[in-house]
């Protein structure tokens, strides 16, 4: 497919859709670094022209990465809903940006129009929105999921515990969950990365989460972010599992170099699924992601990463989660440069994922070696609370002393809960005003809760 | 301050802090951290930010490996200085690739040198990571290869270098085994950690997965003694085996980048 545009008799073309809608993507190193980027600037609103009048129905006739090779592509085609796209099937991409910012377009028309939607579509539209546009209809979309608590209420904002430590110390991590938990953190998932990705230390930390919970009765669930491999063997030995967690990728080949495939994540959904330790809902996926997770791995395809990072999302909604989020500044500054970069980039995942009916969340994050520092992160956090994120990270002190790169923390979900009137999930709410918190800030608990 | 607005500072729960690194028990002021919790982050972040834009002064380390490490010289091992293709902090940065290929004027300062060791030294993403550490540990370690028979190349330092980069000098020393030296991602605790990489039959194609890793190794961290024993260990075993990456763990090396990727993996430099 050959596309062009010309501005001021100049004729700018573009060999595929995925040449165009590379193109067409706001600056971001990433795609400098993959030889996908536009040359210039005006060669990027060239792109932009051309991929406003450019249907919609298009991204259904060709793939941009081909059936043959990518198992993401079949799932994205086979699960498409042609009656839920049949409201928007006559228009083109700068039509769509126009309807999804209307007053027609509502909370409800936005969740029946989910399924209509492939991930190529979102990210075109994404390319052509700004920020502003992003939050103005990311805000209209609600997604709301159940496993212990109720995720992404209106007016809700809740909050993933990171209470990680260098060596997995069992205190060390006790301390940093009652910390959360007091300053009430904690309501989306207590997770944790470990340092250490085996089967004894993953089964150990979710021992650990769980005596804290049934202890002091917390409405949450827990997580340990190792391999799902890794995971699945501490569910098959008895490990109180309650979400399972993975990073997914947006193509086949990134996803195998995460030593994961689809058929794999059928497998854990269906594992965890049987426990049935929910008491309010049964999504119990976790999925991590990230834009240019797939350049990395060299398995991108000369797909620009925005793209790349909207096709993940096909993956994740396919198993129904409890949390999706976003790792938007952890990859460094190839992929995302600076303050800007990530911030853009923060908000472009928000509305996709909400877009194509994920419970979405973000880390809000940076590496000292990117060009960003702690007012960046705190404009993103407030732009995100403004598009009605699911949920955000909480840190102590926002330093992760284990991944070594800084995220939110839980004083700043406090700041951004107060600032923009958003409360906690409702029954963990409830469990705050209640006098198991005040248990919990009695001196000495971590070694208790540990039982040493 | 009057005491009454300094009890409205509390600092709460001060015994977690002796429990974890982490920043827990931060005394807040309404729902917000206090003006010297808010200070010491931007300093730890200063700090790091500095740690990455250190320049990697090679006629100065190479001096001080001369001086401080008289073995190099009672064994002749020459100390050679080289740079990747990077030109500056600014591209090392954006583009990856170039910091782990060297320059053709570095490749052209290369012999085969038939050894079974390349031991190289790289500023990765902290020059000051390297200049504290990789001496400590080489004081160590150096003596008991000498012992154990190992024939080394000559000594290579690079600036704006990568992981990948110790792999390029290996294979151009025609050396058995690759061994960079290299400071890692600095964190706002840690700003001069570092981290050792090997591969057994280098080649500029490799990849992480046929790597293993030894991190953390700072003050406060892996201290040089036993980062040098367990570096003999990995060396001692690769060649016994003939290979590195996955089929080579420790079984108290945990942290290996070798093993399966969960996502958030600690980023190599």
């Amino acid at each position: 497919m050959l596309l062009r545009h010309s501005i001021d008799g100049v004729t700018y073309s573009f060999d595929s859709l995925k040449d165009l809608l590379a193109k067409a993507t706001p600056v971001r190193s990433g795609d400098e670094l993959a030889g996908v980027a536009a040359r210039n600037s005006v060669e990027r609103v060239a792109a932009q022209m051309a991929l406003a009048d450019l249907p919609l129905a298009v991204f259904l006739k060709e793939p941009i990465i081909p059936f043959e090779v990518d198992e993401v592509t079949r799932l994205i085609f086979d699960s498409h809903d042609p009656s839920a796209f049949a409201p928007i099937a006559s228009l083109t991409v700068g039509e769509f940006r126009d309807a999804l910012l209307s007053y027609e377009t509502t909370t409800e028309s936005l969740a029946s129009l989910a399924p209509g939607l492939i991930p190529e579509m979102v990210a075109a539209v994404c390319k052509l929105m700004r920020v502003q546009d992003l939050i103005a209809v990311a805000r209209k979309v609600s997604v709301v999921t159940r496993f212990r608590t109720t995720i992404g209420l209106p007016g809700r904002l809740s909050t993933r515990l990171q209470p990680n430590h260098p060596t997995d110390d069992p205190i060390g991590i006790a301390a940093a969950i009652v910390d959360g938990l007091i300053l009430g953190s904690g309501d989306a998932v207590i997770g944790i990365n470990p340092a250490a990705d085996n089967v004894a230390s993953t089964a150990k930390l979710l021992r650990l989460i769980d005596s804290v919970r049934q202890r002091y009765s917390i409405p949450t669930q827990s997580c340990v972010l190792s391999h799902i491999t890794t995971q699945l063997s501490a569910l098959e030995q008895g490990a109180p599992v309650d979400l399972i967690f993975q990073s997914i990728a947006g193509t086949e080949q990134a996803n195998t170099s995460f030593g994961i495939n689809l058929a794999l994540l059928k497998e854990a959904h269906q594992a965890a699924s049987e426990l049935s330790r929910g008491d309010v809902g049964r999504n119990v996926m976790y999925f991590e992601t990230g834009q240019g997770s797939a350049l990395s791995a060299n398995a991108h395809h000369g797909v620009d990463q925005q793209t790349c990072e909207a096709r993940a999302y096909a993956v994740a909604r396919h198993f129904k989660p409890m949390l999706v989020n976003t790792v938007v500044g952890f990859i460094g500054p190839e992929y995302l440069y600076d303050g800007k970069q990530i911030l853009r980039a923060g908000i472009e995942d928000h509305f996709c994922g909400k877009l194509l009916g994920l419970p979405m969340g973000c880390d809000i994050c940076y590496t000292n070696h990117a060009e960003a520092d702690q007012d960046d992160m705190d404009t993103l956090l407030t732009l995100l609370g403004a598009a009605g994120v699911n949920y955000i990270m909480g840190v102590p002190g926002a330093d992760d002393v284990m991944l070594q790169y800084q995220s939110t923390s839980f004083h700043d979900a406090l700041y951004l809960r107060s600032t923009l009137g958003l409360r906690p999930a409702p029954e963990f709410e409830a469990w705050l005003a209640s006098d198991m918190l005040h248990q919990l800030s009695l001196p000495l608990q971590p070694q208790m809760l540990t039982g040493q | 301050m009057t005491d009454a607005m300094s009890s409205l500072v509390p600092t709460p729960r001060q015994s977690l802090r002796d429990l974890t690194p982490a920043r827990v028990s931060l005394p807040t002021t309404g729902h917000s951290i206090t003006t010297n919790e808010v200070l010491s982050f931007q300093l730890a972040h200063a700090k790091a930010r500095d740690a990455v834009h250190t320049v990697f002064h090679l006629p100065t380390f190479a001096q001080r490996l001369v001086t401080e490490l008289p073995i190099l010289v009672e064994a002749s091992l020459p100390v050679l200085q080289l740079r990747s293709n990077a030109p500056d902090r600014l591209a090392y940065l954006r583009r990856p690739n170039l910091g782990r290929t060297l320059h053709p004027d570095s490749v052209a300062q290369l012999r085969p040198a038939s050894c079974q060791l390349a031991i190289i030294i790289a500023d990765g993403l902290s020059a000051l990571a390297v200049e504290r550490n990789a001496i400590p540990v080489l004081a160590h370690l150096i003596p008991k290869l000498l012992a154990d028979a190992w024939t080394i190349a000559p000594l290579t330092l690079v600036q704006q270098g990568r992981v990948g980069i110790g792999d390029a000098i290996g294979f151009s020393l025609a050396a058995s085994c690759s061994l960079i030296f290299i400071g890692e991602r600095p964190g706002l605790s840690s700003a001069d950690s570092m981290g050792v990489y090997l591969t057994w039959s280098p080649h500029p194609d490799r990849t992480d997965a046929e790597r293993n890793c030894l991190s953390n190794i700072r003050a406060g961290g892996l201290p040089p003694e036993a980062a040098a024993a367990r570096l003999f260990w990995y060396l001692q075993t690769a060649r016994a085996k003939g290979q590195t990456g996955i089929s080579l763990k420790e079984d108290f090396l945990e942290l290996d980048p070798a093993a399966g990727r969960s996502g958030r993996d600690r980023i190599s430099p």
